[in-house]
Order: C-alpha cells, then sequence, then structure tokens
C-alpha cells in the first residue's frame, strides 16, 4: 500500500497518495498531536434492543468518545461484572448475534470515522469462523479485535486473520502480568495495549487503584505503543485520575448504567470534559 | 496417541488456557507447583497416606451377583468409589488440590458444585486443614442437593448462591472463574472434574487415577485378566478419567463414557456434550460443548445435577475424536430405573449420576456372554439423590 509505518513514534511517511491506515493509530496519532489523552467507551451492542443499543452509540460517537468498544454478547461473560453480565443477556434476549453486531457496526461505519474495536469473547466468534470473522469485520468497518479470553498463548489462531485484514488484535496486561510476561505479550502488539487497572472483573468501582502510575510507567519500558487503563472508571474524577500516566481511559459499565438511566449524554460529557481538563 | 498435552495445555485442537489475562500469570503458577510436586516424593507419599487412612482406600471392587443375574450376561463388577469418605470419587481430587494448594501457601479454598459432591468434599479437606473455603452453587442446584447444602455449612463453609443464568453448575462455575480473579493472590481454586483451563484437566485426572490402578489390580487378582468393558457416567468427566486413563493403552478394553440424555437427545433438553454438542470454547478450554449457531452457551438438563453442564473434559473430546473411548448417552427415566434396580438387588442406593452408567452397563451386558468382565464406576452414593427422588415420583 506504499506505507511505511513507525509505530513506536507515530510517525508515517506516506509514499505516493494512497494509503490506508488503521484508524486506531491515526486517533492515537491525533490525540498526541493534540496533547489529549483518550476516552475510550464500551457499550453492548444490542443492549436493551437493536434500536436503543444504536442511538446509545450515536450518543456517545457525538459526546466525544475517541475509540469505540462495541461488546459481542456472550452468554457466559466469566470476565464480566454484574453490569455487562445483565447488558449480554438483554441483548441476546433482544436477539443480538455477531452478525447482527457487524450489522451493527456497518451502520454506523457510514456516518463516523471513529475507530472500533469489537470486544467479546471467543466462543461467538470462532463458531462463525476466524477468517469470515476477519474478513466481514472488515468490510463492516471495524479496526480491531479484544478478546477477553484469548491470552496470548491462545491468539495464534485468530492473529493471522486479522494481520491479513490490516486489523489490530488489541492485547491485555493485567496488575499480575510479570514485566518479563508483557514484554513477551507485548513484542508483536498493535494499536494500543489495554491495562487492567484492577485483579477483578469489569464493573464501576468507588475508588481507582491506588499504584497505575507505576504499573504504566513499567508498561512504558516493554512497549511503544499508547496505553489505555480500565476497569472500574465511573466518573470524570477517576477518569481524570485514571489518565494522569495512561493515553486513554477506558469507561464500560459506568456508560451502560447511565444510558438504562437515561443520562448517557450527561456522563460522556463530564468524562470528555474531565479528561480535556 | 497422545497421553500428555503440550505445554500449553493442548491436547490435539482441545484443551489450553482460554481465560483472562488476570489469571494467566496464576495459572502458569498452579502449572508450575504441580509439575513440582509431581517430582518430590514426599507430595505422593503425603497423597498416599491421606487417600488410605483419611478416603478409606483401595474402594472394593464388589462383584454385583443379583445384578449379573439378573442381567443375564457378563459378569458386572461395581468399582465401589461410593465407599468413600464423603461419598463420592470427588474427595481423591480435592485432597490431591488441597495439598497442592498449602504448598503454594495459599490460605483459601474456593470450588463450584453442582451435585455438592465436590463442594462436600472440598469443604472436608477445608476442615481437614483448617482453611477458609467458599463454594459456589447455583440456586437450582442449592435446592435439589439440599442435604449436601447442610454438610458443606456444618464443615465451616461458606455456600454462596449463584442466580445468574440456569442457576446450575455452568453459572457455578462462571461465577467462581469471576470471584477467582479477585482474591487468586491467596486462594486456590479446587476445580471439581477434568475440565476449565490447564493444567486441571492433568491434574484432576492425576490425582483420579488412583480409580483405575486399583482397578487394574483388583480385576486382575480376581479374574486374572483385564476386563472387557469399563463403563462410568460423563459429566466434566473426572470420574470416568479417572478410570480409563490406566487402561487407555489397553487397547483391547472398550472404554464406554456415559452422558446425560436427559428427557432425549431429540428433545434438545440433554447434557450430551460430546453426543450432541460440537466444538467450542468455554470456561477455560476447548472442547465438546452445547452451543446454537451463534456460538452462545446452551443450558443442559438432567435429572442429575453432576451431569447438568453443557462442556466436558478436553482430554475426553480427544478420546472421542481418536475412537479409544466410545461414548453414548442414557435418559433421566432409565438413570432412575436404574438407581431402583440396583437399590432394590444390591443393597446400594447409587448416585443419579452413576445411576447412568449402571443403566448403560445394562444394555450392554445382557448381549455378552457369561466369562466376559465389565466394570462400572460407582461414582458416588445416592444419599443427597433420595429427598428430590421422592419429590419427582411422588
Ligand atoms: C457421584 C458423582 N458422579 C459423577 C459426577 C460427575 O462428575 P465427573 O464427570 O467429573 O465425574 C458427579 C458430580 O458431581 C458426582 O457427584
Amino acid at each position: 500500500m506504499g506505507v511505511l509505518h513507525i509505530v513506536g513514534f507515530g510517525v508515517f511517511f506516506v509514499v505516493g497518495s494512497l494509503f490506508i491506515m488503521n484508524r486506531i493509530d491515526k486517533k492515537f496519532k491525533e490525540l498526541k498531536d493534540a496533547g489529549r489523552k483518550g476516552f475510550v467507551g464500551y457499550l453492548t451492542v444490542g443492549d436493551p434492543d437493536i434500536a436503543v443499543s444504536e442511538q446509545n452509540i450515536r450518543t456517545a460517537i457525538e459526546g466525544g468518545v475517541d475509540i469505540l468498544e462495541l461488546g459481542v454478547p456472550f452468554s457466559d461473560p466469566t470476565a464480566d461484572g454484574p453490569t455487562i453480565q445483565a447488558a449480554s443477556q438483554r441483548a441476546l434476549a433482544a436477539g443480538m448475534s455477531v452478525s447482527g453486531v457487524l450489522d451493527m457496526v456497518r451502520r454506523i461505519r457510514a456516518d463516523y470515522d471513529v475507530p472500533i474495536v469489537l470486544f467479546g469473547y471467543a466462543n461467538p466468534l470462532f463458531r462463525y469462523g476466524y477468517e469470515k470473522v476477519c474478513a466481514d469485520a472488515l468490510a463492516a468497518g471495524a479496526d480491531g479485535m479484544l478478546i477477553v479470553n484469548l491470552p496470548h498463548e491462545e491468539s495464534g489462531a485468530l492473529t493471522p486473520h486479522l494481520d491479513k485484514q490490516g486489523m489490530y488484535f488489541i492485547s491485555l496486561v493485567a496488575p499480575t502480568t510479570s514485566k518479563e510476561r508483557a514484554r513477551t505479550i507485548l513484542a508483536g502488539a498493535k494499536g494500543f495495549v489495554y491495562y487492567i487497572m484492577v485483579t477483578g472483573v469489569t464493573g464501576a468501582r468507588v475508588e481507582v487503584a491506588v499504584d497505575i502510575v507505576g504499573h504504566v510507567s513499567d508498561l512504558r519500558d516493554c512497549t511503544d505503543l499508547p496505553i489505555a487503563v480500565g476497569f472500574g472508571v465511573s466518573n470524570g474524577a477517576q477518569a481524570r485520575k485514571a489518565a494522569e500516566s495512561a493515553d486513554a481511559v477506558v469507561v464500560g459499565s459506568a456508560l451502560i448504567k447511565a444510558a438504562q438511566a437515561g443520562t448517557l449524554d450527561t456522563l460522556v460529557a463530564e468524562i470528555r470534559t474531565a479528561l480535556d481538563s | 496417541m497422545q497421553l500428555q498435552p503440550d505445554d500449553n495445555g493442548h491436547f490435539g485442537i482441545y484443551g489450553g488456557r482460554y481465560i483472562a489475562e488476570t489469571l494467566m500469570p496464576i495459572l502458569i503458577e498452579v502449572d508450575k507447583a504441580y509439575k513440582e510436586a509431581c517430582e518430590d516424593s514426599s507430595f505422593n507419599a503425603e497423597f498416599q497416606h491421606y487417600l488410605k487412612d483419611y478416603v478409606g482406600r483401595p474402594s472394593s471392587l464388589y462383584l454385583a451377583d443379583r445384578l449379573t443375574e439378573a442381567w443375564g450376561g457378563a459378569k458386572v463388577y461395581l468399582k465401589r468409589e461410593d465407599l468413600n469418605h464423603t461419598g463420592a470419587h470427588k474427595i481423591n481430587n480435592t485432597i490431591g488440590q488441597v495439598l497442592l494448594a498449602r504448598r503454594m501457601g495459599k490460605k483459601k479454598l474456593m470450588a463450584e458444585t453442582g451435585a455438592g459432591q465436590h463442594g462436600v468434599a472440598t469443604a472436608t479437606v477445608a476442615a481437614l486443614f483448617g482453611m477458609e473455603c467458599d463454594v459456589y452453587m447455583g440456586e437450582e442446584d442449592i435446592v435439589r442437593q439440599a442435604p449436601n447444602v447442610k454438610r458443606m455449612e456444618l464443615l465451616g463453609t461458606k455456600v454462596v448462591p449463584v442466580s445468574s443464568g440456569t442457576k446450575t453448575l455452568k453459572d457455578a462455575m462462571s461465577e467462581a472463574l469471576r470471584a477467582w480473579v479477585a482474591e487468586a493472590e491467596t486462594t486456590f481454586y479446587v476445580i471439581g472434574s477434568v475440565a476449565g483451563p490447564h493444567p486441571y484437566p492433568v491434574m484432576v485426572r492425576d490425582f483420579q487415577a488412583v480409580i483405575g490402578i486399583e482397578t487394574r489390580e483388583q480385576i486382575m487378582d480376581v479374574e486374572g485378566v483385564l476386563p472387557q468393558m469399563i463403563i462410568a457416567c460423563v459429566g466434566g468427566g473426572s470420574n470416568a478419567a479417572g478410570i480409563f486413563y490406566p487402561f487407555i493403552e489397553d487397547k483391547k478394553v472398550l472404554l464406554v463414557g456415559v452422558e446425560a440424555a436427559g428427557y432425549g437427545i431429540e428433545t434438545g433438553q440433554h447434557a450430551a456434550s460430546i453426543v450432541a454438542g460440537d466444538v467450542g470454547i468455554l470456561h477455560g478450554s476447548k472442547t465438546y460443548v452445547l452451543q446454537n449457531d451463534d456460538g452462545q452457551i446452551q443450558n443442559a438438563h438432567s435429572i442429575s445435577a453432576g451431569l447438568d453442564y453443557p462442556g466436558v473434559g478436553p482430554q475426553h473430546a480427544q478420546w472421542a475424536d481418536e475412537g479409544r473411548v466410545e461414548y453414548c448417552a442414557v435418559t433421566d427415566d432409565e438413570a432412575l430405573a436404574s438407581f431402583h434396580e440396583l437399590t432394590r438387588l444390591e443393597g446400594i442406593i447409587p448416585a443419579l449420576e452413576s445411576s447412568h452408567a449402571i443403566a448403560e452397563a445394562k444394555k450392554r451386558a445382557a448381549g455378552m456372554d457369561s466369562d466376559s468382565v465389565i466394570v462400572v464406576n460407582l461414582s458416588g452414593r445416592g444419599d443427597k439423590d433420595v429427598d428430590a427422588i421422592l419429590d419427582f415420583e411422588s
């Protein structure tokens, strides 16, 4: 494609007039150039039904979410707390499926350039077929996938298919991950690193974990990729604290709760303002 | 034939560690500790000591004369895991895992349970070693296996009710995995079957292999030959793996795994993951699972809480593909009939899980000649099921 892309410095050279750059890289470059922190927003697709879910996604984008994580609902979300479990159940009850998620991506992509990462568990994608789901996801307009129960050791079955489509496999690092292991995981990582701030499941928490700064700076020794931190962030103040050392903050369960309460636009605005101030 | 998985726990395409990154370092640590324990003769000596003096092993291999006569074919031997302390094979595994947990310096145990047998077996070793213990149990199972809930509570364990999903074993295991993430530093998760992420399928199989090792010695003593057939019920598959594994290279021994057909395979209301499921990923491993076309896990159904699970251990999936083990399924009604038949003919009240193996043995024994030998793994006793059966039949 005539692209020479030096990921580590966020610098890219365009040779010729045509180039494709993953929207995730492009977004992080923009954020960096503008000196801003990124807002990664998660919503479960199909919760509570297709129409309302689409409206919520649009609200989040309009409110200033930089990167969208669209949850592919799964019957047994073992890494999720009560909020996302319930959202997944509502979405499945409303008939959401992998192809339904891809349809949603297509509709959102028609109107927005926001990077989209599909977020979910391995089995629905495995069942759909890794090769086919990667091809269809690219065609729909997705930019990457984050599969909670596909750790580094198991990711090799999926990543070649993502690579072929120019999509990114987003790697997770946890507080339990040693620096040595983080190096191994991040050796071929792309897009950004998702640092899980707490040893626990997803869900809004009262306090943000304490030593994010230390963990994030350790991670910087292992990768030049941007670092997003998530799990537990529920309001603007927490987002701002979490973003001190990181490049972006992920908010999920709190957005779902706000959407249910009809206050999604307010929460998105609060977090956006906090991150920008 | 592959007997051991690769370094990442794969049995062919099955097994592995499909789990959140937060738990990966923990699982790697458990694997390392288990490998070291296997190399340490004092670990095995301790394990054998508790099996003998605390569990009461070896469990007997009993020739069921009246059953043999009634069925009119092969001689039927019962491997009496029901006679173990706490009444099922589950204690073999929990002894092994608690010893490992202690080696690793863990202070607390946690477990999931369906029938409550594994929960009781874990609560028992927690009491034995003075450890705190949480057992996750689906609300439906809490009702249908009430006596076991009381036993766990008496033993000092906290039974945590799980109200998500079908409120059975699948959801109990999901909830246990969620809870473990938050306390893995201090807590050892005692998985109750040959399921879950590596190294559990290997570790649990090895701890349960005592069943097959004893069976082999015992049958050679009395019959002088290996049995033609060994039959065991398959939920997650630990009692089956335990009795099959030491015979796996004896190709002449037909190994039969019996899944729960519930109301009948054709009704879709069953728990027969191998017989009627597809390859998928659940609770940390790739294996046969009950799922719909969109990869959502389907609810299992069985009258027996211990078989009511939509997945199966990954090594069973490999044995099924290789044709080394024959898997079939038995309905609720057939299992109930066998429950009564064994109770009346031999004075042994079997667990509903084990009753599935008895029902399959009945179908097979009649067609075999009287010199041939079948061993049925009687994985547990049925006291826990008495109330539920009386309710069901009234
Ligand atoms: C007596 C008995 N047999 C069998 C099982 C099924 O488990 P597995 O297939 O792991 O032996 C259980 C599970 O609770 C049980 O209690």
